[in-house]
């Protein structure tokens, strides 16, 4: 453990390398067994034309202010985060609006994340639950004390809001205590 | 079908980097080792074996696309078929699954399957990144995608259902951590205590570095064989393989996103009874019903109806402290909401290691004996295949030749389970290996 807690002391690590035009070669071919690995950069960027596809009214609703889940006609299963077909039947769910207000089914604190939201750490995420509705909606929860989490925030009573300005994203809809 | 056997295997060593090698030569480490093990020349090898199955997880790790038909060539199998698994963090035991079906349905007399990743080209938070594009891009990932995250959620309602601690899932990590130590292919090897897991960084509430595997660069081989296989393995090598038995194989899936899992009833093992469940809503987040269902499944083939009894060691997906809680219960080693109780009682810690703790019932079960993810690394695509060649080095009794200590063997092993878990609990695979000679 000590060992550890040393390592933690150190300047920030990059990963954006350097320029470099030559390396130290051996004149004995045989001392090339010997060599240190040359790493180099590559980077990588894609932009996706991502649809939604027939999730597509779910987002349309969010830019509306409106929460939306999905119910199937015949078995009556209710969808917290939306599915066209049924799990169950097979069927063809119908669109429905979600109450405003739910509770904390569980939730965590991130500290860290994935590198896109590192920034954002730490941030609450939360998995949300309507009576009534079978499944849940995964979101994250703002205006609570992320460094004085507890066991009784399940249960809590939250509140949906909404980005005025769209990005067309999930986390256009999020969370407050009610 | 017809019966299969697992008769060598072979592990590179886990590191966080291994920046001296591709991906290549890293798994012909762990097939040369198997070949060794064996007594097998690699260009009998070559000519006995009938084809292969590649196992890696993610392409966007390496940014090379047909890695596996690269491993094929270097390791002299071209050009014999070959086709690549791919199942998330269960790919190494889905790709062990796939091989024993090529073996069992007659196809291939002699089956290899090869497995790793190389997860250190590129840094850990983008690495949590690509691991977090395990789950839907549409509803989830952008809502902060990140796999610690998911599971400290789900350990949250098995804590508010149950009971379950903290102290409790940190006694998974000194478990094994502190059987790490006695296991030279270990990543971290390290003698700790509940309050060092505590003491570290938080990452997810409530699961701190310590309760979380790390990346690792990593390489595993299996070689399994039909009878017609050993008997040609017998031939060309001159000694007869102790191999062991596939006696079951499982698996289960439950729906992408956790929050579309249902709220119903417990899918019961043979030696539970509807009323130990009555009330409790299931799977919910807390549980997994695909770790259930491949269980079940498993247990059914090899003919187990009362796992705690009738196997004499595990090999599980320890990806998180939680998760070992949560898959005690999955495999039916106690009943739901008591796996924090279990690993209290000291049941899954090795009954001949000091840790430092008293238990009362110390060493029921082994699980782990190796020192799981948390301690050897989760190089996904080599991971599965990893806890298949401990459990043949359990069963062969040969822990001591391979490890170089006797500490980590577990006595008189005859039956053991690995067990491969993918997602939020999305795609899980259990195999019954028993001792086969």
């Amino acid at each position: 453990m000590e060992e550890q807690e040393k390592k933690r002391v150190k300047l920030p690590e990059t990963d954006e390398g350097t320029v470099l035009f030559n390396v130290p070669f051996p004149k004995d071919l045989k001392d090339l067994k010997g060599m240190a690995p040359i790493i180099i950069r590559q980077p990588y960027h894609i932009d996706y034309i991502h649809s939604y596809g027939q999730d597509s009214p779910f987002f349309a609703g969010l830019a509306n202010g409106k929460l939306l889940g999905t119910r199937c006609g015949p078995c009556k299963h209710t969808y917290g985060t939306p599915r066209l077909h049924c799990m169950y039947c097979g069927n063809e769910c119908d669109w429905i609006e979600l109450p405003k207000e739910g509770a904390v089914h569980t939730f965590t604190i991130c500290h860290y994340g994935s590198e896109e939201f590192l920034k954002e750490t730490p941030f609450v995420l939360i998995l949300v639950e309507w009576p009534g509705v079978d499944t849940l909606f995964l979101s994250r929860l703002v205006g609570v004390d992320s460094l004085q989490p507890s066991l009784d925030w399940v249960g809590m009573k939250v509140r949906a809001q909404f980005k005025r300005l769209s990005k067309f994203k999930p986390t256009d809809v999020y969370f407050v205590p009610a | 079908m017809r019966p299969v056997y697992l008769v060598s295997g072979g592990v590179s060593k886990f590191a966080k980097a291994r920046p001296d090698v591709t991906f290549q030569p890293m798994v012909k480490e762990a097939y040369d080792y198997a070949l060794k093990d064996l007594g097998l020349e690699f260009r009998q090898a070559a000519e006995l074996v009938d084809g292969t199955v590649a196992s890696y997880f993610s392409d966007h790790f390496m940014r090379q696309l047909k890695a596996g038909s690269m491993v094929q060539d270097y390791l002299g199998l071209t050009p014999k078929p070959s086709k690549r698994i791919e199942a998330g963090g269960a790919t190494g035991g889905v790709a062990f699954q796939s091989g024993w079906e090529a073996v069992a349905s007659g196809r291939f007399d002699i089956c290899v399957v090869y497995g790793w990743e190389t997860m250190s080209r590129v840094n850990t938070w983008k690495g949590n990144e690509f691991i977090a594009l395990a789950s839907d891009v549409s509803f989830d990932y952008p809502v902060g995608g990140f796999y610690s995250g998911y599971y400290a959620m789900m350990v949250v309602r098995h804590m508010k259902e149950f009971g379950t601690s903290v102290e409790q899932m940190a006694l998974v990590s000194v478990k094994n951590h502190n059987n790490a130590f006695h296991n030279p292919y270990a990543q971290k090897r390290m003698n700790i205590r509940i309050e060092d897991v505590r003491a570290s960084e938080m990452v997810a509430w409530p699961l701190t570095m310590l309760d979380i595997c790390v990346m690792s660069d990593g390489a595993a081989v299996t070689i399994l064989a039909s009878e017609e296989g050993l008997n040609k393995l017998e031939k060309a090598t001159g000694r007869r393989p102790k191999p062991a038995k596939v006696t079951g194989v499982g698996g289960g899936i439950d729906a992408m996103r956790m929050a579309d899992r249902p709220h119903g009833e417990v899918i019961l093992l043979p030696h539970e009874k509807p009323e130990d469940y009555k009330g409790l809503k299931y799977p919910g987040v807390h549980s997994f019903r695909a770790g259930r269902m491949a269980s079940k499944t498993a247990y059914q083939m090899a003919g187990i109806t009362n796992p705690l009894e009738e196997l004499d060691f595990i090999e599980l997906h320890d990806a998180y402290t939680s998760s070992e809680i949560q898959t005690y219960e999955d495999m039916g080693l106690c009943r739901y909401g008591e796996g924090g109780k279990f690993v209290e009682a000291g049941k899954p810690f090795m009954p001949n290691l000091d840790y430092g703790y008293r238990f009362p019932e110390q060493g029921k079960i082994p699980v782990n004996p190796s020192g799981g993810l948390i301690a050897c690394g989760h190089p996904v695509g080599a991971t599965g295949l990893m806890q298949a060649v401990f459990a043949l080095w359990q069963l062969q009794g040969s822990i001591g030749k391979h490890f170089g200590s006797n500490q980590l063997q577990v006595k008189n092993a005859r039956r053991g389970a690995i067990h491969s878990h993918a997602g939020t609990g999305t795609y899980v695979v259990v195999s019954i290996l028993e001792k086969g000679f």
